[in-house]
């Protein structure tokens, strides 16, 4: 909803039109007042109102400029393929050349985009209007055929699509009119249009064999690609959003090194980096001309603690660990405050179907000594696996060791090389970390980390009632009782499964304080790594 | 002369063909033996067995290693490397856009170091034991003892960051459109940095060879017949002292080839070093393997031209 919309929705009648532009022509907050209070409306809603038109006036976008732009990987395996896209570098290249069916918004919410409406009566045939007069880069208009084989080729094994075991639920795709496609599922999913907003099924052109010219139908064209170097986007100037995008031009670079993106922002040679160290943050925003861009989004580091083998097969002792998180201290002096603490649910509160109803657990030493004495460990070491690789899972351990020498348990911190962690520790080791990167929907994340017989189910929790709910969720098609079923889905897993999740982890990226237009999607950093058609250069 | 000559060439070059091939053999031994392969590490963690098979079929990665290796062979004898098992593009044109750029990094530091070195090793060797001796051989320990990265990162923080005189990655450097002042300024840092590695080692180098020769009974001789001490020192002294010295250049700038690493992450510079730690990382064969020949390749070519160097420039040998 834009900014006119909220207007007229908060006003209800069109009067908000002129208000608006009164605002855009500066009028104060005071004017603005006096003029609401003449019209007879409250007080609250005047001073929601301003922040809103204020903001308005302020960000008003300027046209043109080339900037700079480096992600935090490069490697020869850079790829323009959505099917193969697999990292940061590689989104944010497909969200300039390409668009998806949907769009995730900043609640990861699906909005449209190609489709112009998406609809379904019981989320299983779901039928997906075409926006018209949309054309490719070469000037081919969009058409269902492409739709199809852009979401059908991620079931043929050949294609090595990242995405293959979500195109799996793909019964059919077909074309169903001139400007109509009509997915069918294997069984029925709710979360479809979040699941076609995420970049591996960005829209190319039918039959498509060399992805390397990057033709699509997004904001940018592709003026040059060397995998591994840069790439150089210049402005679509028959994008189908009116007015966008903003910029001319985009190089995007990868940087692997830390030291040298932010070098290279502080000295100007780029005007927006990815992934900053949280420890280089006071440095970026103490240099005049800097900002940071906080993402807030579900990614976390957790704590599994296996029910089949170890100590977590007791209930107590995972409710004893869960008590042990000293979560303020960890957010604090790990993450260095760029974190919010979380509940041991999986579902992070950027997210919609977040419940926030769920009483906080709180660090209690008692508490935790209580369940340690029933769980009757006796005096034997118990060891924590963690690894640089799992963000932060080595300090988390650490102040976890240290709380825990204070009720006589005795953790003993064991720190694994990168290299080999994910197929050797993770999932593995009785007691140990893991990392979890943000997920488009509640359903992909509770599907892949908690439904009973996921493959990455860590602890191996089961329960029947979480998978029935899971499922039913799946097909429910009212929001509200969706939001239910989750939030029932998020107390049985702080309660029961064992997994201890301290913190949710912000993205952090930097960026030119001329570069304007930022605001968080929580699917990652650089705007869910679509920057490129939303941010503008100020003059 | 030249039969000397052409003996060692002949030597050299069959001996270097042979070290290819054991080389090459090693390597593929080597990379046959790491954990996980091309098709593996593109898909990570979404693989299943299905698609993990389809693409090492894609990949080609489903005939026998030993089969596997013996084509790539046959190319590489025909002069065709093969094509990238990620890519899908030739390894040669990979190679090709990554390696004009290293040849600059490393023409422009060898330019600086090699003169630099020679004059500051044959200076203090004239005047051993004095101050500048003393100062030039105690700071080029210092310099050699300190880490490239703390080098690199340093220059950063200061000319690019604080001061902003320099760009803080080089890339810039090598784009068509830069010109020679922009060149210049992109290849700054990474030739200093370049250059506080490798020059340490080659001015001690001739510092010692030449010291040698100076304390040899002809130079006396030299002296006695009432030669300048220049004259003494460039016509007579040094001619005897280039082998070793040939050969400490020769070892500095193969490193420059493949070694420089570092440089290239710390710059961003997009060279061959860092094309090939990718490969590995990739797990891509046939590109892993071409560029560990391109660097066995210049480092016995450079080797070889270091005892062609020490035969012409020594009259006892030349005069054979």
């Amino acid at each position: 909803m834009n900014d006119l919309q909220k207007l007229h929705g908060a006003l209800d009648h069109t009067g908000g039109d002129a208000l608006l532009q009164a605002l855009r022509g500066g009028a104060t907050r005071r004017d603005l007042l006096a003029m609401l209070m003449g019209g007879g409306m409250q007080l609250a809603l005047a001073t929601g109102l301003s922040a809103t038109a204020l903001s308005a006036h302020a960000q008003t976008p300027r046209r043109g400029g080339r900037i700079r732009v480096a992600g935090a990987t490069a490697a020869i395996s850079d790829t323009l393929d959505p099917a193969k896209m697999a990292n940061q570098t590689d989104y944010s290249r497909g969200t300039m050349l390409y668009n998806g069916l949907t769009a995730l918004d900043g609640s990861l919410t699906p909005q449209p985009a190609l489709a112009e409406s998406f609809t379904t009566k019981d989320a299983r045939v779901w039928v997906f209007k075409l926006r018209k007069g949309v054309t490719f880069h070469d000037g081919k208009a969009l058409q269902p055929a492409d739709v199809v084989f852009s979401l059908m080729r991620h079931k043929d094994p050949a294609t090595a699509s990242k995405a293959k075991a979500l195109a799996d639920q793909f019964e059919s795709v077909a074309a169903t009119g001139p400007d109509e496609v009509t997915v069918t599922l294997a069984a029925a999913n709710a979360d479809l249009p979040v699941v076609l907003g995420t970049f591996n099924f960005l829209i190319v052109k039918a039959g498509t064999t060399d992805f390397n010219a990057g033709i699509g139908t997004g904001p940018f064209k592709l003026k040059e690609f060397k995998p591994g170097v840069r790439s150089v986007a210049v402005r679509n100037d028959a994008y189908w959003k009116p007015g966008k995008p903003y910029l001319d031009e985009i190089e995007f670079v990868g940087i692997a090194d830390d030291g040298a993106r932010v070098n290279a922002l502080l000295s100007g040679g780029m005007d927006l980096v990815a992934a900053v160290n949280p420890r280089t943050v006071e440095r970026i925003k103490g240099t005049p001309g800097f900002g940071i861009f906080v993402t807030q989004s579900g990614q976390y580091s957790d704590l599994i603690m296996r029910k089949d083998v170890g100590p977590g097969a007791n209930p107590d002792f995972v409710l004893a660990m869960k008590y042990l998180m000293d979560r303020e201290q960890m957010r604090k002096s790990i993450a260095l405050g760029h974190a919010t603490v979380g509940n041991d649910q999986p579902i992070d509160p950027s997210n919609r179907f977040y419940f926030s109803g769920l009483p906080p657990r709180p660090f209690d030493l008692d508490k935790a000594k209580f369940h340690l004495g029933k769980a009757n460990l006796g005096s034997a070491k118990v060891p924590i696996v963690t690894s640089p690789v799992a963000m932060y899972s080595v300090e988390m351990a650490l102040v976890m060791q240290q709380a825990a020498q204070r009720i006589g348990l005795n953790l003993e911190v064991k720190r694994m090389p990168s290299d080999g962690y994910w197929s050797n520790h993770w999932l593995n080791s009785p007691v140990g970390f893991g990392n979890v990167n943000p997920r488009p929907s509640a359903d992909t994340l509770l599907t892949q980390f908690f439904k009973s017989d996921a493959a990455w189910n860590g602890s191996r929790w089961k329960n029947p009632k979480f998978d029935q709910l899971l499922v039913a969720a799946r097909t429910e098609t009212d929001v509200a009782r969706r939001k239910q079923m989750y939030a029932d889905m998020q107390v049985l897993i702080s309660q029961e499964a064992g997994v201890g999740i301290p913190l949710f982890l912000a993205s952090l990226d930097a960026h030119s304080t001329k570069l304007k237009g930022l605001s968080p999607i929580p699917l990652g950093g650089l705007m869910g790594y679509s920057f490129a058609e939303h941010v503008w250069l100020e003059a | 002369m030249n039969a000397l000559i052409l003996r060692l060439l002949v030597n050299r070059v069959a001996l270097a063909l042979l070290s290819l091939l054991v080389v090459s053999a090693v390597v593929f031994a080597i990379t046959a033996v790491l954990p996980g392969d091309a098709a593996e590490a593109q898909l990570g963690q979404d693989a299943t067995p299905e698609s993990l098979a389809a693409l090492r079929h894609q990949m080609g990665l489903d005939v026998p290693a030993l089969e596997r290796y013996f084509s790539w062979l046959r190319g590489m004898v025909t002069g065709a490397p093969g094509t990238s098992v990620v890519t899908g593009m030739p390894v040669g044109d990979m190679i090709a856009s990554r390696l004009p750029n290293s040849l600059v990094l490393a023409g422009l530091t060898t330019l600086l170091a090699v003169p630099l070195a020679l004059a500051l090793g044959i200076a203090s060797a004239v005047w051993r034991g004095s101050w500048f001796d003393r100062l030039v051989s105690s700071s080029a320990v210092a310099v050699v003892s300190v880490p490239e990265f703390l080098v690199a990162t340093l220059a950063v923080l200061v000319f690019a960051v604080q001061l902003r005189w320099l760009p803080a990655l080089s890339s810039g450097g090598v784009d068509s459109g830069a010109s020679l002042a922009d060149m210049l300024r992109a290849f700054a840092m990474p030739v200093l940095s370049l250059c506080c590695v490798t020059m340490a080692q080659m001015m001690r180098m001739t510092r010692a060879a030449v010291v040698d020769q100076l304390k040899a009974p002809y130079i006396e001789m030299v002296l006695l017949k009432g030669a300048s001490p220049a004259r003494m020192v460039l016509a007579h002294a040094l001619p005897n002292a280039v082998g070793p010295i040939a050969n400490a250049v020769a070892l500095s700038l193969s490193y420059l080839l493949g070694g420089v690493i570092i440089v290239e992450t710390i710059f961003n510079y997009p060279g061959i070093a860092s094309l090939m730690v990718d490969g590995v990382a990739q797990r891509d064969m046939p590109l892993v393997q071409t560029c560990a020949m391109l660097f066995c390749a210049v480092y016995l070519l450079l080797v070889t031209l270091a005892d062609l160097c020490s035969i012409v420039a020594n009259p006892r040998l030349r005069h054979r």
